[in-house]
Formats: C-alpha cells, structure tokens, sequence
C-alpha cells in the first residue's frame, strides 16, 4: 500500500480480523441476521453500509468540533438517517425487487450500532481522511462476516449461490443431488443465523486465544 | 378480539428478538445480569408505548401519500413518506430525551434505576423497527398502534430476561473455551429462536398462513414447529 502510511493501513486491516465489529465490538448484529440467507443481500447490506459509514464519518468527523456535546446523539442521527434515504431512495429505483426483500432493514442502518458506535468512539476525536478510513475498514469487516455468513447459508440452504444453482437441481436430480443430496432448508430459517455466527466466533477465537473471555 | 390477537401475535409469534433480530446489540451487551436486563426491559417496554402510537399519528396525517388532505384540497396530492425515517428516529430521539427530563424531575427513584439505560434507547433498534413495522403492516387504528408498541415491548422483555437469567447460570457450567461469553450467548438464542418458533401456530390452530416468503422456509417452519410440539406432547 503506497498511499498508506502503516498506520492508516491498520485503521483498515484491524477491523478485518482481531477488532471485527460484529465478533468482537458486537455491533451491528441486528441486520447481520436477518439479511443473510441469501447472498445477493448480503452484498447489497455491505455495500449500503459502506457507503454510509464511509460518508457519515467524514461528515460527523468535519462536524466534531461544533456539535455540542448534549445534543451530539440526535444530531449524529439525523446525519445517518439523511445518508440512509438516499439509500432507499436508491434501491427502490435501480433494485426494487431486492428493497423489497430488504425491507425495513434499509431503514434500520439507522440504528445499526456499528454506525453509531464508529461515530461515537472514532469519528468524533479524529480527523476527516482516518474517520474515513476507519469507517471503510469497519464496513469491510461488517461485509467479511455478512458475506461467509451469507454464503454458507444460500449454499446449504437453497443449493444456489447469486441465484445460480451451483449444485444442480433439487428437482431434476442433476449434480450432486444424483447422489441423494438434499437442500437443508433449516438454515434459511432465522435461528441458523445466530448459530452460523457463533460458529464464526468459536473458530476465530480458537484461532487467537487472546480474544477469549472469561466468564 | 382484534386487539388480543395482536397482542399475543407481537409477543410470542413476532418476537422483536427471536423472528426479527431487533435490538440485539443491547440483548447481548446488557444481559449479564438479570437486575439490569429487567430494567432496559421495563426502559423498552416504556418507550416504545410512546412513541408508536406518536409515530402512527405522525404517519397518518403528515407523511402518508394524500394524508395532508386536512390542510385543504391543494395538499391532498403530497407524499412524504420518503421522509418517514429521519420523522422517525427525530421523534423516538426526543421522546427519549423528553422521558428522560420528565422523569428525573417526577420520579427520581424510577429514573435512578432507569437512568443509565435511557440514552441507550434511543439507538436500539427495536424501537425504530416497531415504528417501522407499525408502518408496513398498515395498523389501522390509534388503539392497536398503542397496543403493538406495548406488546412488542414487553416480546423484548421477555426475550432479554430470559437469555439473562440463562447467561447468570451457565457461568457455573464448563463452556468450551472460545465459546465462552458471546459465543455460547449467540448459539443459545438460536436454540431459543427456534423454541420460539413452535408459537407459529398459536392463532391459526396450526394451520400455517402463507406469508409472501419462500415457500420452503414456511414448509420447514412448519415441520420445526410440529417437531416442537411432539416433543411437548412426549414431555407432557
């Protein structure tokens, strides 16, 4: 990374990995969740939270010395719900079928508490350009749990990945369904989510030792 | 009968927490100990019968398509529900704020066990989401706003004392390391999301009402929930 100093560059890589917001800060489960069974909204949710964290750091980040510190909440709200219905207002004219299945989770960016949580511990004690670092590596270790989740989810679920059926069809017996295969379609269901994700938790913290609690 | 249906539907069969996901950064952050889940519960709970009824009225004569017809024929033609969420959260933002000042002037003891966890509120997203869902599923009168706001409430109050009351107890128990903490907290409320499932049938007497989703996911909710019952009748 030639741009980069080494300092900027971890802004972006620790949030990938041993300071995930979603395993480790807990923030944003909440759409994590629910969007994941396919992985075509997994990606669209990343990409909607990118740009807003993205955006609402630098905003908040350039605006930290005026707010005054009381009203500092509502304000940082009405900045990400502006960015939000741009969102929205996005979605529904160039993707209506998938604003439709994300439903009211657009609006929920709203209160996803990685958004808040960045404003609150980064954006508001450092500049525009590590704000927006800071958000872009945040959303990024957002979408990498968003994405696995995603994946493994349409794939066990629904045999499929983007809607493609990379595993053949359930009702022509092609691929490998000729092998008696089946579709386990426990893990659209809501509960395989939080399961999924706590999978995703065991292997990473067995992976780094240091990241585990103690109670 | 209306009422009572949405009452029972908003706590067991929507659970804010086990079939949307709503508010579960505060779920997980402040249920370590039962004494302080009950009171964000009861900090829910309180809110949210404020401001869905507010956020219903704000729906029904400001940003509907046509609802400014009361001003005269010339606005009848306005739509602003694009503005609903920034109308929203400034709403539930204040109200906490407002609730806040009331309380600590009123009720000094209430606010003492309350006060640390109203701020907190106004980020949850259960509250946002009940004003959000009261929008979708078009709720018709003020009346059942007021009692969706309080029944989904008290569905995350259950939800979170629960998990609590659980997270107090398996600290004794040998978790697998790595699991320990926010993993076992995660698997767990799955275990409890699909138990929760098996409330699907309460109003329809089993038989399942298609929702506009996938048709697998209602067929294996369907099984879920006659697995969940058989094995009630086995324990029984």
């Amino acid at each position: 990374m030639g741009l980069l100093s080494k300092k900027d560059a971890k802004l972006i890589s620790d949030p990938l990995a041993d300071n995930n917001p979603i395993t480790i800060q807990v923030l944003g489960i909440c759409s994590a969740l629910a969007i994941t069974a396919e992985l075509k909204a997994s990606i669209v949710m990343s990409i909607a939270v990118l740009f807003v964290l993205g955006a609402g750091n630098v905003v908040i980040s350039l605006m930290r010395n005026i707010i005054p510190s009381k009203i500092r909440i509502i304000v940082q709200l009405i900045v990400v719900a502006t960015l939000v219905i741009i969102v929205d207002l996005v979605l529904k004219a160039f993707a209506y079928e998938l604003s439709k299945t994300l439903s009211v989770f657009v609006g929920l960016i709203i209160t996803n508490c990685i958004i808040m949580g960045r404003f609150e511990a980064f954006a508001l004690a450092n500049g525009p350009w590590k704000s927006f670092l800071d958000g872009i590596g945040n959303s990024l270790g957002y979408a990498l749990i968003l994405i696995i989740v995603g994946f493994f989810r349409e794939l066990l679920g629904s045999g499929s990945l983007l809607g493609y059926k990379v595993l053949g069809d359930p009702i022509e017996k092609t691929g490998v369904y000729a092998f008696g295969y089946e579709n386990n379609g426990f893990m659209l269901l809501a509960p395989m989510a939080l399961i999924t994700v706590g999978i995703i938790i065991w292997v990473q913290r067995s992976r780094n030792e240091a990241l585990i609690e103690d109670n | 009968m209306e009422h009572l249906e949405l009452f029972f539907k908003a706590i067991f069969i929507d659970n804010m927490v086990f079939a949307t996901f709503l508010g579960m950064c505060s779920y997980l952050a402040v249920s370590k100990k039962v004494s302080t889940a009950v009171g964000l519960g009861a900090a829910v709970i309180f809110v949210m019968a404020i401001t869905v009824p507010l956020n219903w009225l704000l729906d029904m004569y400001i940003l509907k398509d046509g609802a400014l017809a009361w001003l005269g024929p010339e606005y009848a033609e306005y739509d602003l529900s694009f503005l609903s969420f920034i109308m929203f959260i400034a709403t539930i933002a204040t109200m906490v704020q407002l609730v806040e000042i009331i309380i600590e002037k009123f009720s000094p003891a209430l606010y003492n066990s309350l006060g640390i966890f109203l701020p907190l509120i106004a980020v949850n997203c259960a509250i946002l989401g009940g004003s959000l869902f009261m929008q979708s599923r078009e709720i018709q009168t003020l009346g059942l706003a007021f009692n969706y706001g309080i029944s989904s409430g008290i569905g995350w109050f259950l939800a979170i004392l629960a998990i609590a009351a659980i997270r107090e107890k398996i600290r004794y128990s040998n978790v697998p390391a790595p699991l320990r903490g926010l993993g076992i907290t995660f698997i767990i409320t799955g275990l409890m999301a699909i138990g929760f499932m098996s409330f699907g049938g309460m109003l329809t007497g089993g038989e399942e009402e298609k929702p506009a989703e996938k048709t697998v996911q209602v067929e294996v909710k369907k099984e879920a929930t006659d697995l969940a019952n058989n094995e009630k009748e086995i324990k029984e």
